[in-house]
């Protein structure tokens, strides 16, 4: 039976290409074995999920704290203003 | 001066300024480098306002401008830092998550909420965004351009110019630690739930 640590590796690598047949095999036998590890794999399912749909967006809501700062305001604007 | 609908560029500042650097900010984590491509994009864009035909809005067009910078950035970083196969992208400083059997030393915890409060949520955004910025930058780069951007794997290959086999190790490794920085400053730990 694979490792915890070979697991997971497998399960992030499904997330990207099919898997052979005797990995996805092996994988799917550990994670009705491992609460863990499925519980691993709905976590990082569901955060790219989440990151997916927040990357989608243009207007992206905040953080507040995440601005142009006044002085690169300033010089964008002076740059623009003569090229 | 009005080009194909495109406004004043005096004023793409106050307009887009904020949206564009958090733009950048999810995607590189280094406030003085997103200002710098956001800086970068709105040259750009002045100096091509005359191909901007108003088929996208302008905020699009401009994000567009800033996405081609990021990637020529990924690109760029992806010839300075060398990456090794496999192994040697774990450097020293990374937690080791497992025992030397293979087992799990600090396995993941039950997560409580729903996923779904997470939309629109600036605080998430913000620790995704601090927790990007505290991970290896190879790391973060596959991980932002597969995970949130959902670029095919060769493209990122492409960008990052490393082979299958060493993204699908990087981004395992930058999953694992993104999973993991979040479950302590977001989902649970000692920050409690939320």
């Amino acid at each position: 039976m694979l490792s915890c640590k070979e697991t997971t590796l497998l399960v992030s690598e499904s997330m990207d290409r099919t898997l052979p047949l005797g990995r996805r095999l092996a994988k799917r036998f550990h994670l009705m074995m491992c609460v863990l590890c499925a519980r691993y794999e709905r976590q990082l399912l569901m955060l790219r999920e989440v990151l997916k749909r927040l990357g989608a967006e243009e207007d992206l809501p905040g953080p507040d704290d995440v601005t142009l700062s006044p002085e690169a305001k300033e010089r964008i604007k002076q740059a623009l203003a003569s090229p | 001066m009005v080009t194909h609908g495109i406004s004043d560029p005096g004023t793409w500042v106050d307009r887009h300024g904020d949206v564009l650097v958090r733009y950048a900010m999810l995607r590189l984590g280094d406030p003085h480098l997103s200002e710098d491509l956001v800086q970068e994009t709105f040259l750009a864009a002045l100096t091509a306002r005359d191909s901007f035909k108003g088929a996208s809005s302008e905020r699009t067009w401009l994000v567009g401008i800033l996405k081609h910078k990021i990637f020529d950035h990924y690109r760029q970083k992806g010839r300075e830092i060398p990456v090794g196969e496999g192994e040697s992208l774990q450097p020293g400083g990374e937690p080791t998550f497992f025992n030397q059997d293979g087992m799990w030393k600090d396995g993941p915890e039950e997560w409580g909420g729903d996923p779904a409060d997470l939309f629109g949520k600036k605080e998430f955004l913000a620790q995704v965004t601090k927790c990007l910025s505290d991970i290896n930058p190879r790391l973060a780069h596959a991980f932002t351009l597969r995970d949130i951007d959902g670029q095919e794997s060769r493209e990122i290959c492409k960008v990052l110019g490393v082979s299958e086999t060493n993204l699908w190790v990087i981004l395992h490794r930058a999953r694992m630690l993104m999973r993991r920085c979040l479950e302590i400053h977001w989902f649970g730990g000692d920050a409690g739930k939320r």
